[in-house]
């Protein structure tokens, strides 16, 4: 019976059986810990500025284009692939966005345009990794150099480009309007996070009553309630906070929806199955019947169209496209990852992960730019939280298998 | 100085669950040519894995006697400077580097402080010499035929003065003139002192070549054979490799009038590049259904090849001619996408390395072969699925703390029930296993046997490749036997017999 299930763990008593699950899930609970510490330690080093309201909105909108790349590179990591073209294909599509824009064409068409050439960058790429069998390592850079001489000379004849759509312009710099006021905060935000949070609780509560039914092993009923606790106190300091300031920004609700749509695919459908199946073991994918080389092509279209959909939030934030965009933002997503968890020889990911990675990453550039830290001694910082992240993740992995 | 150039007292080794070597005795006379034989999984590869020490002291019981001085290895380094040197069956090179570096890889002669290349250029061309090449030592490994790079290896531990070359089937992957070269070299080695160990399954050269045989069964030595002038001949030796007692380990299963064909391949061959070799010649065989027919034959057969290439996994080897029916019906085969489609299920030799998705759980292993028979639109209906896992938990007896487990915790008994479940939830109509109770205890194969029985009750029919005869004899409706990827025999239960199918297996009939 379902109960005795839940009995036999109780008696290893609360605490054990927080540590049991601890110890089981470090993967993907460590970057929970490492952003809880950061955001401690920036708290007390900058004197509390880190975690004002108008601190935390600039650090979620600056998350906004790494997140949705990472999102993007989850996949093709899962699938142990990597994607090194992805910061100079996005700095060259938010510079196509901002010259299609500049020479008349409406907005959402604008968009749509480069979202779909992304799609198609991302497809070739896929096709010569899938087909051909040239390594992504070897692809994705030629690609690099590709969509760097790209970017350059489309931009060559304007220098940087100004984006005067305001439409544009707001996906990373607006706010839900202020519709309505509740004692002074922004109504609109509370009333969405209001929303979000009883989604959660009614989420986990069927979901917790959907394992009962098969009788699955449970985690103990205080246990969960202390876990949903924790999260939803999260949610709700971070609805007070922000509803305190101008309220939620429109990033943050596209880095939400591309995130569970994402998710979604990859738990509920065939296609996340095969993703999963794949780069947990490539020829036993393809002996299930499963076409590999779709997979890959997938992985990288997706990717593609996560990066200009990362260009778009990144000239939308700069409300222009320079020559130089996107050089370097490789790195964070691919360290976003990383530090999310995703396995370093793929089969393992979450995309909600990668993006709490990606908030690590951008936590950590916004607390040394209010401490003062010059850029050098960020890169170095960076350099050994990443290190250390995966040497953790490859450590507790290594415990596992023995 | 003894007699004895090397000695193996009372080995044990044990591996988790199967004890690999009984207090085994090996005795190697000075300058011998001394040939080891048994059955897969009789322990020889593991005896000589001891020997040079890539099972270090300690792992293993018992002694070992070089020249009278015991010796405890614990790496092939120590092995080597004692003078002795393993060629094994899979080379071990590096491919993209010239023959010349390849020798003197991990020993380089040195001029100083830098590597001395000329040198190793003359010193090279005299060790080809030795083995009878005439090639330029600055040609690159890859570029060489197997049988080459196979008298390169040789080359490489006589540059290491090696005084005790041990050889696992060296022939295996050779041609027929290849081999005769191989062996009239080893000859001419033995005549300069050289003493050799090899082990090989084929008997004919065994008892041409050797001067002593070692015979291995279960993990024990069965008999040590003074093989000088012809005084052995193979039945002999194969009276020795199998003569064990059958018990009654096989579920029963009541005999059934079968007639219907099923499934037929005719005239199947094919060509593997990479080995450059014709791997499958002419194989022609009928499943009828609710038949189990038994494939037997020697590792290097080409038994798993003749598997793969049947399951549409066609890029690695190149189909030359042959035609599949299904019940009556013509298939082209392209992929294995297209085979599971059609109705035929494969399960691997090797679960681990391409079986399973270790890292994901039982119920992921189990639907991903046919998830488009769960989907609700474009979600995976997961009511159904976890209905579906479970059942399968039950009907196979999976035994995992839930359908949440991972499949890596499992032993390996229920990982392959796992893999037959994944199988089976793409509704075959022919199941193809091969070696389907490897690595598993005798408990979870009777369960694996009475799986086999009910399926082929249902309707289904089974190939059964497998290197365990008495597994074959019991479980199988007819036989097919296979050596050097021809059918060099098909057997009925009545003329089923240990004996006769090694014979076949060796093809030592054909040769003699």
């Amino acid at each position: 019976m379902t109960t005795k299930v839940v009995n036999k763990q109780q008696r290893f008593g609360l605490f054990a059986e927080m540590r049991h699950l601890l110890r089981q899930n470090i993967r993907n609970y460590a970057m929970y810990i490492a952003l809880f510490i950061i955001f401690i330690l920036f708290y007390i080093l900058t004197d509390t500025t880190f975690l004002s309201a108008r601190n935390i909105t600039n650090l979620v909108n600056q998350t906004g284009y790494v997140a949705v790349m990472a999102v993007g590179m989850t996949i093709v990591l899962i699938i142990q692939q990597i994607d090194l073209s992805v910061g100079y294909a996005a700095g060259f599509f938010g510079a196509c966005a901002a010259i299609l824009m500049a020479s008349g064409v409406p907005v959402g068409l604008a968009i749509f345009l480069v979202l779909l050439f992304g799609v198609i960058a991302g497809a070739i790429q896929g096709l010569i990794i899938g087909k051909l069998g040239v390594p992504a390592f070897v692809t994705t850079l030629a690609f690099l150099f590709i969509f760097r001489g790209l970017l350059s000379m489309v931009t060559e004849g304007s220098g940087t480009v100004v984006v005067t759509n305001e439409f544009f312009n707001n996906i990373s710099n607006g706010f839900l309007p202020e519709l309505f006021y509740i004692q002074g905060r922004h109504g609109l935000t509370l009333a969405v996070f209001t929303l979000v949070m009883a989604l959660i609780i009614v989420l986990q509560i069927r979901k917790r009553q959907e394992m009962r039914r098969y009788q699955f092993p449970l985690i103990s009923t205080s246990l969960m309630g202390i876990g949903l606790g924790l999260l939803l106190l999260l949610l709700g300091l971070l609805s007070v906070s922000l509803s305190g300031y101008n309220g939620l920004s429109w990033s943050i609700l596209l880095v939400a929806v591309i995130t569970l749509i994402y998710d979604f695919v990859l738990k509920k459908t065939k296609l996340g199955r095969y993703i999963y199946g794949v780069g947990g073991n490539r020829e036993a994918a393809t002996l299930a019947g499963i076409n590999v080389r779709n997979t890959v092509i997938f992985a990288f279209a997706s990717m593609g169209m996560m990066s200009a959909l990362g260009g778009i939030l990144y000239t939308s934030r700069l409300r222009s496209a320079t020559p130089t965009a996107g050089a370097g933002f490789e790195l964070d997503v691919i360290a976003s990852c990383f530090i999310g968890g995703v396995s370093t020889t793929g089969g393992i990911g979450k995309v909600v992960n990668s993006v709490i990675g990606a908030f690590v990453i951008t936590s950590l550039t916004n607390g040394l730019n209010l401490m003062g830290v010059g850029i050098s001694y960020q890169y170095i910082v960076k350099g050994i939280i990443f290190i250390t992240a995966v040497a953790f993740d490859v450590r507790s992995q290594g415990r596992k298998a023995i | 100085m003894t007699n004895y150039i090397l000695e193996m007292r009372d080995i044990t080794k044990n591996f988790p669950g199967v004890k690999a070597l009984d207090l085994v005795n090996f005795k190697v006379r000075r300058g011998e040519i001394h040939c080891l034989v048994g059955e897969n999984g009789a322990g020889k590869s593991t005896l000589m894995k001891i020997l040079s020490g890539i099972y270090s002291w300690g792992s293993y019981e018992g002694e070992i006697y070089c020249d009278g001085e015991p010796k405890k290895f614990s790496n092939i380094r120590e092995s080597t400077e004692t003078g002795i040197a393993i060629i094994s069956q899979e080379l071990a090179y590096v491919p993209e580097m010239t023959i010349f570096e390849n020798i003197f890889l991990g020993h380089e002669i040195m001029k100083g402080r830098l590597i001395d290349r000329n040198e190793q250029i003359v010193q090279t061309r005299k060790l080809l010499k030795q083995v009878r090449l005439d090639i330029n030592p600055t040609t690159k490994m890859s570029e060489l035929r197997v049988g080459t790079q196979q008298l390169v290896e040789i080359a490489k531990t006589l540059s290491k003065n090696a005084k005790i070359i041990i050889l696992d089937e060296p022939t295996s992957s050779l041609n027929e003139q290849e081999s005769e070269n191989l062996l009239s070299l080893l000859r001419e080695l033995k005549s300069k002192g050289v003493t050799l160990i090899m082990i090989s399954h084929r008997l004919k050269e065994v008892v041409s070549i050797a001067d002593t045989i070692t015979v291995l069964r279960d993990g024990m030595t069965v008999c040590s054979l003074d093989a000088r002038g012809k005084k052995v001949n193979e039945f002999e030796i194969i009276k020795y490799m199998v003569g064990r007692d059958m018990k009654n380990i096989y579920p029963h299963r009541s005999p059934k009038e079968l007639s219907e064909i099923l499934f037929e391949v005719s005239d199947w061959s094919a060509y593997e590049q990479r080995k450059q070799k014709q791997v499958l010649k002419n194989l022609s065989m009928t499943v009828k259904k609710g038949e189990i027919v038994g494939i037997a034959g020697l590792m290097g057969a080409g038994r798993t090849e003749f598997a793969l290439s049947l399951f549409g996994n066609v890029p690695r080897y190149r189909l030359t001619s042959g035609k599949v029916k299904l019940e009556g019906k013509d298939l082209t085969l392209k992929s294995p996408m297209d085979a599971i489609r059609a109705g035929i299920g494969y399960v691997t030799e090797d679960r681990k390395v391409n079986g399973l998705v270790l890292l994901q759980d039982v119920k992921f292993n189990i639907t991903i072969s046919n998830l488009s028979s769960l989907m609700k639109g474009v979600v995976i209906n997961e009511q159904k699925e976890i209905i579906t896992a479970s059942n399968y938990q039950n009907d196979l007896a999976i035994k995992s703390t839930s359908i949440h487990q991972r499949v890596r915790n499992l032993s390996g008994g229920n990982q392959q029930k796992v893999s037959l479940a994944k199988l089976l939830f793409t509704n075959p109509k022919l199941l193809i296993l091969d070696e389907p109770t490897r690595g598993i205890d005798v408990g979870a194969k009777y369960e694996i046997y009475s799986l086999m029985n009910q399926m082929v009750e249902q309707g289904m029919s089974i190939i059964m490749i497998s290197s365990e005869l008495l597994e074959l004899i019991g479980m199988c409706d007819r036989l097919y036997v296979m050596s050097d990827g021809e059918f060099t025999g098909e057997l009925g239960q009545e003329e089923f017999s240990e004996h006769g199918i090694m014979e076949m297996a060796t093809n030592i009939r054909k040769e003699i």
